[in-house]
């Protein structure tokens, strides 16, 4: 059984000069790192899968540098003191980062001692069949189709799909044939209220002239299928010049000549190289030390990355709008229809349907839009070290997307960004089975409902770490569909995403926190309350002198019930606490540990009220030179007198 | 009146009012004196009253006998109003721009204001020097209260009574003054209580390009320094600055004189920069039409998120040497009235948590910027919409606030108000009834009476009726020094402010309300278990052989 462990490992800070030493160990699924001070014993747990690269730096006067990089944006620096150690440790991540089969990946070993049965109950928490049937269907006019049962058709569509009543099985076998990976047109999403549907499908293989006649029926049927317009949209979500080059290559976008009735549109969604570019390219900046404000700026604005997310975001207001202000239905695409596309029609749904703003909606969400309809997240994620042109951030961006929304409408998502968070962390970290491979039919060949876990169970198993304190039902009722404004302002740096490790730059006190906390005494005072009274009614003649009334007093029920399983630490404030124990732990820390606390240096772990508030890990700047005789020849800082790390 | 004479159309009927996210109002317009009113006369629908001190710049257009004036104000607010008949526009537009533009200080609308409201805590007696000195000498015999400046000939934009250290005497404060841009001399701004360290604040040395030297300024500085203890001399400009400086007289303080201390120049920006950047910073939040990518360019291009950055960091920096170095500091710029204040003022709500309530931020800006001689009027004469050359307007006391709501965002449960307050003080620095922000120091205040003809900011806010609006239902006071991230993630755009008019807050603005009440409700089922407690624990103790079930 493997497992290395090397004392005396520094872990850098990466935007300060601060260390800690502590020891490393290396396990089979995880790197951990404890720090060796005692009264703080800070831990980091890094999963295998979670590191996306490991770099060995040159040899420096204090040890061998490793710097690995997380496909959760953090970043750890360790000094190994012995080369050989630091070697054995590189060379021992290199081989466990690329695992060459499913079997290897966490899920497979993950066990969190449930039975066979809880199991099962954790796969059949989300059924895409009961969603379509919330939605209204089938009816009249749209209907199961068994076409694709033995994914004959289409191999990374789910079985289940809905068609048009009127599109009989040789139209979508035609269609099928015009689309790119046959993925012909079905519905994903059907507004009730107007009838109009969300279809979602790849580029037809157009080229320059050809034609297909089952395709242009199948549109026709869509289109028919809703009274209420008397055409649909067609979305191309692709820049109209990615478009143009793909018909050289046989494939392309439909000619408006050939389809009646379709309002054809490109949105200007960039590919996933791009995106893939963009982001690394916004890690880079924002990993950039002692970073001016310039900088940043600018980084920010050549990264491309906010105009991305702002172009999938007007992308998905388009389509909400034609739903619900003509009433017409929209047909998405992209390419194959599994990345775009997904972004644009789940988008576009969550704006329409409140339901899909919800913790248990958000995972249908994704189970229907993302999981069931091929989003390649095996590739995308780098799951199984494939092919690096794969890999693209195409899901977290959705993530980014509903993140910014939160930002601007507070009251209308059931859950905190913490939520957002924790699904992308899972989605990376192989830990459940929702995530792996890229259709569904791979899955089921990985029999993964039978060897693996849901992470819905485990997310729901937790909820109340995930409420949006301010969360209001009602708010769905006055605002069933969102309509945020795409000002550019608007769209903002997700700071607690990119920057989830690293504590410096979070606020130092939480107003999510804050009130997480107010929720948890409301549950306490409920129960104690309730608890006073039972005693006081064991004085019941003394009860009127004291004006209290002897109809029961009925505490108000708190908002939420809640129980605390273990989770993760996270660095982040706004993360919920771990149990009520530990709300009283802080509050005594906060009366009694002040002095203490302010003096002690700030690598000490735990969230407090003041956190990690420190003039050293802040970097105000190096105050240049020294009262003492001796020259320092290296920067010195002000903070500990010794020389700066040159890395 | 002479106020009548500039107003030639009085009163319009069937105006247009427009702004951004409300809809039309249509009403009487009338111009008295000091206002800009529009009554829709209609019982249900707000009247729009705007000081013309508030505006900063007007447009007019026509189209046909239609005019429209536009509107631009102080507080950043555009509005429009379409007015019939070309002549009552050109002669509401001629009069609103002259109203809006009088030279005279005692034809301000302080002058006139007589509140409706009962006075019942004078806010000019809010901050009383020797009041404080007295906490001061509780903590410390090492100053004293010098009355050298009585009638402002020493240093005419210093208060009449400044603290300084107990062995200089008055002929030596003298001396230093003729050392020291303005006569402002090295003074008191804050005592670290926890470790005894100072930080004081001065206006540059008058070294000059030979090196001119002064034996009081050195002593009188020296004298704040412990045996042995060193000192950081934080000077906001960077050193090529300073060294141009010289050539006009000024300078900074060369190492061989003041062996005891250590400089550090950091880059604030000059003030007539500074009112560059506000300009183009409003231009770009108020163009709707920006992509993303020209949105971050323009946002850049207007340095205000550097300024912010870079103040912010210098305050930390002064704080750190306090805290954690343990030493003492002079912070001094050019003239010591910009750049420095934003410096000490901002260092003291780091590290001292009273300045972090109510009471304590308005002593702070009494002190550190209007006692200290913050030219107000001059500086907030005109906002971001002034098209006219410039003279000496700069945001140095909103980049201020601004950079205090950053460390409001980063430490949302510390401070007793909330952002409400900062907006308003804004809002009140550049246009008001009240007298507290006329003027550019104390001499000019004295002068103008204003404690006996205007009333007191102070004396409003602290009425509890309105501080309800400005308290900040998360906090818990602690007493902690705050030490706020500095690092361009972490420092936002302040949205109430920039972007106020432009966005729709409705939703934020709910989402707010009801964290309050979440917060109200536990404050009241707190309330109600320890009463219950209270009457258990009295029933057990009166009734103890009762058996509890």
């Amino acid at each position: 059984h493997l497992h290395v462990r090397v004392e005396q490992v520094k872990l850098l800070d990466r935007f300060s000069n601060k260390s800690v030493t502590g020891t490393l160990h290396l396990t089979a699924t995880h790197l951990i790192f404890v720090e060796s001070n005692s009264t703080s014993a800070q831990e980091i747990w890094i999963l295998h899968h979670h590191i996306a690269s490991v770099e060995k730096l040159s040899l420096t006067t204090s040890g061998c540098p490793l710097l690995i990089q997380c496909r959760n944006f953090r970043l750890v620096h360790f000094v190994i003191p012995r080369e050989r150690d630091c070697h054995d440790i590189y060379s021992s991540l290199l081989r466990l980062l690329r695992p060459v089969s499913y079997d290897e990946l966490y899920a497979f070993s993950y066990n969190p001692k449930q039975n066979d049965q809880q199991r099962e109950e954790g796969w059949q928490l989300i059924d895409l069949a009961a969603e379509f049937e919330r939605m209204g269907v089938p009816c009249d006019q749209w209907q199961l189709t068994d076409v694709n049962r033995e994914y004959k058709v289409c191999e990374t569509y789910p079985r289940d799909l809905y068609v048009p009543i009127t599109a009989s099985k040789p139209i979508i076998v035609g269609s099928s044939k015009f689309r790119s990976k046959g993925r012909f047109p079905v519905l994903t999403y059907f507004y009730q209220e107007k009838k109009a549907a969300v279809c979602r499908c790849s580029q037809p293989l157009s080229g320059f002239s050809a034609r297909c006649l089952e395709d242009e029926h199948m549109l026709q049927a869509i289109s028919k299928a809703n009274h209420n317009s008397r055409y649909i949209y067609v979305m191309d979500t692709r820049p109209k010049l990615n478009a143009l080059a793909n018909r050289a290559a046989g494939k392309g976008y439909e000619n408006e000549d050939n389809y009646p009735n379709i309002r054809f549109q490109f949105v200007g969604i960039e590919n996933i190289h791009v995106m893939r570019g963009s982001l690394q390219k916004l890690l880079e900046v924002m990993g950039t030390r002692s970073l001016s404000m310039t900088d940043y700026l600018v980084g920010l604005e050549n990264s491309g990355w906010l105009r991305h997310i702002k172009a999938i975001m007007d992308a998905a207001i388009f389509l909400a709008k034609a739903v619900t202000d003509e009433g017409a239905s929209v047909l998405v695409h992209c390419s194959d229809g599994w990345d775009r596309t997904a972004q644009v029609c789940a988008l576009g749904s969550l704006l329409l349907d409140p339901y899909y703003r919800t913790i248990k909606g958000f995972m249908v969400l994704i189970e229907k839009d993302w999981i069931s309809f091929g989003h390649k997240f095996a590739d995308r994620c780098d799951q199984l070290d494939p092919d690096p042109k794969e890999v693209s951030p195409i899901f977290t961006q959705f993530l980014e997307c509903v993140w910014q929304l939160t930002e601007q409408f507070p009251q209308a998502f059931e859950f905190s960004e913490w939520f957002l968070i924790q699904i992308h962390e899972h989605v990376h970290s192989c830990q459940f089975g929702n995530f792996l491979g890229n259709s569904q039919r791979q899955r089921e060949d990985l029999q993964l409902k039978e060897r693996t876990y849901s992470l819905w169970a485990h997310l729901l198993s937790e909820k109340q770490n995930y409420l949006n304190p301010v969360y209001s039902p009602s708010f769905a009722e006055s605002h069933p569909v969102l309509e945020p404004s795409t000002q550019a302002y608007h769209f903002k740096f997700w700071r607690n995403m990119y920057h989830q490790y690293d504590r410096s730059m979070h606020p130092r006190q939480s107003i999510l926190k804050h009130v997480y906390k107010v929720f948890l005494h409301l549950s306490l005072h409920s129960s104690e309350m309730t608890h006073a009274f039972l005693c006081l009614c064991a004085f019941p003649q003394k009860l009127q002198t004291f004006g209290v009334s002897t109809s029961p007093l009925k505490p108000q029920t708190p908002p939420r019930e809640r129980s605390h399983p273990p989770r993760p630490q996270s660095l982040i404030l706004g993360a919920p606490l771990l149990s009520r124990k530990e709300v009283q732990q802080e509050e005594d820390e906060e009366v009694f540990g002040e002095e203490a606390r302010e003096d002690a240096p700030a690598s000490t772990g735990g969230e407090r009220t003041v956190e990690g508030s420190s003039a050293t890990e802040n970097g105000y700047g190096e105050l240049k030179g020294s009262f003492d005789s001796k020259n320092e020849p290296a920067v010195v800082t002000l903070e500990f007198g010794v020389a700066r790390m040159t890395c | 009146m002479e106020f009548a004479e500039l107003i030639k159309t009085p009163r319009v009927d069937g105006v247009d009012l427009h702004r951004p996210f409300m809809p039309t109002v249509e009403g009487t317009l009338c111009l008295t004196g000091h206002h800009l009113i529009l009554s829709s006369r209609q019982d249900n629908t707000e009247e729009l009253w705007l000081l013309h001190a508030n505006i900063d710049s007007i447009e007019k257009r026509f189209v046909g006998s239609l005019g429209t004036i536009i509107v631009k104000c102080k507080d950043l607010r555009v509005i429009q109003l379409d007015i019939p008949g070309m002549e009552e526009c050109l002669n509401i537009a001629s009069s609103i721009e002259a109203l809006s533009t009088l030279d005279s200080v005692s034809l301000m609308y302080p002058f006139f204001y007589r509140p409706l409201f009962e006075v019942i805590e004078d806010g000019w007696q809010l901050f009383v020097p020797e009041e404080a000195f007295k906490d001061l000498e509780s903590m410390t015999d090492e100053w004293r209260l010098s009355e050298v400046n009585k009638d402002f000939s020493v240093c005419p934009s210093y208060p009449s009574l400044l603290t300084v250290p107990k062995d200089i005497d008055d002929e030596s404060l003298c001396k230093a003054a003729s050392f020291r841009h303005g006569g402002r001399f090295p003074v008191l701004s804050y005592y670290h209580k926890k470790n005894g360290m100072v930080m004081m604040r001065a206006a540059q040395p008058l070294t000059g390009t030979n090196g001119r030297r002064c034996k009081e300024d050195e002593k009188l500085i020296n004298a704040t320094l412990c045996a042995g203890k060193r000192g950081y001399i934080i000077d906001t400009r960077t050193i090529a600055v300073a060294q141009q400086a010289k050539a006009r007289g000024g300078g900074f303080e060369q190492e061989a004189n003041y062996p005891q201390w250590r400089r550090i120049h950091k880059a604030i920006e000059r003030s007539n920069v500074l009112q560059d950047s506000l300009i183009k910073l409003v231009e770009a939040c108020n163009d709707q039409s920006h992509s993303m990518d020209r949105w971050l360019s323009k946002l850049e291009a207007s340095n205000w998120q550097s300024n912010v950055k870079e103040i912010l960091t210098t305050a930390c920096l002064a704080a750190q040497c306090i805290d954690r170095e343990g030493a003492s500091v002079l912070v001094h710029g050019t003239e010591g009235t910009d750049s420095t204040l934003q410096v000490t003022s901002l260092a003291q709500i780091i590290l001292d948590p009273a300045c972090r309530t109510i009471r304590g931020f308005e002593v702070l800006i009494e002190r550190e910027w209007l006692q200290a001689g913050h030219p107000f009027q001059q500086r907030c004469a005109q906002s971001a919409y002034s098209n006219g050359k410039p003279r000496s307007e700069a945001p140095v006391f909103l980049l201020f606030l601004d950079c205090v709501w950053q460390i409001l965002r980063q430490f949302p449960c510390s401070f007793q108000f909330n952002e409400n307050l900062l907006i308003m003080f804004f809002e009140h620095a550049y246009a008001s009834q009240f007298g507290t922000f006329l003027g550019n120091c104390v001499a000019e205040r004295v002068k103008l009476q204003l404690s006996q003809k205007t009333v007191s900011l102070w004396s409003w806010v602290n009425r509890p009726q309105e501080l309800e609006r400005f308290l900040n239902p998360l906090y818990e006071p602690n007493n902690l020094v705050i030490w706020p991230s500095v690092a361009p993630q972490s420092l936002l755009l302040w949205e109430g402010v920039f972007l106020r008019w432009n966005r729709s807050t409705k939703c934020l603005d709910e989402a707010c309300q009801e964290m309050v009440h979440i917060i109200e409700y536990n404050k009241e089922l707190q309330n109600k278990v320890n009463s219950l407690r209270r009457q258990l624990a009295q029933l057990e103790t009166e009734e103890s052989p009762l058996q509890t079930p």
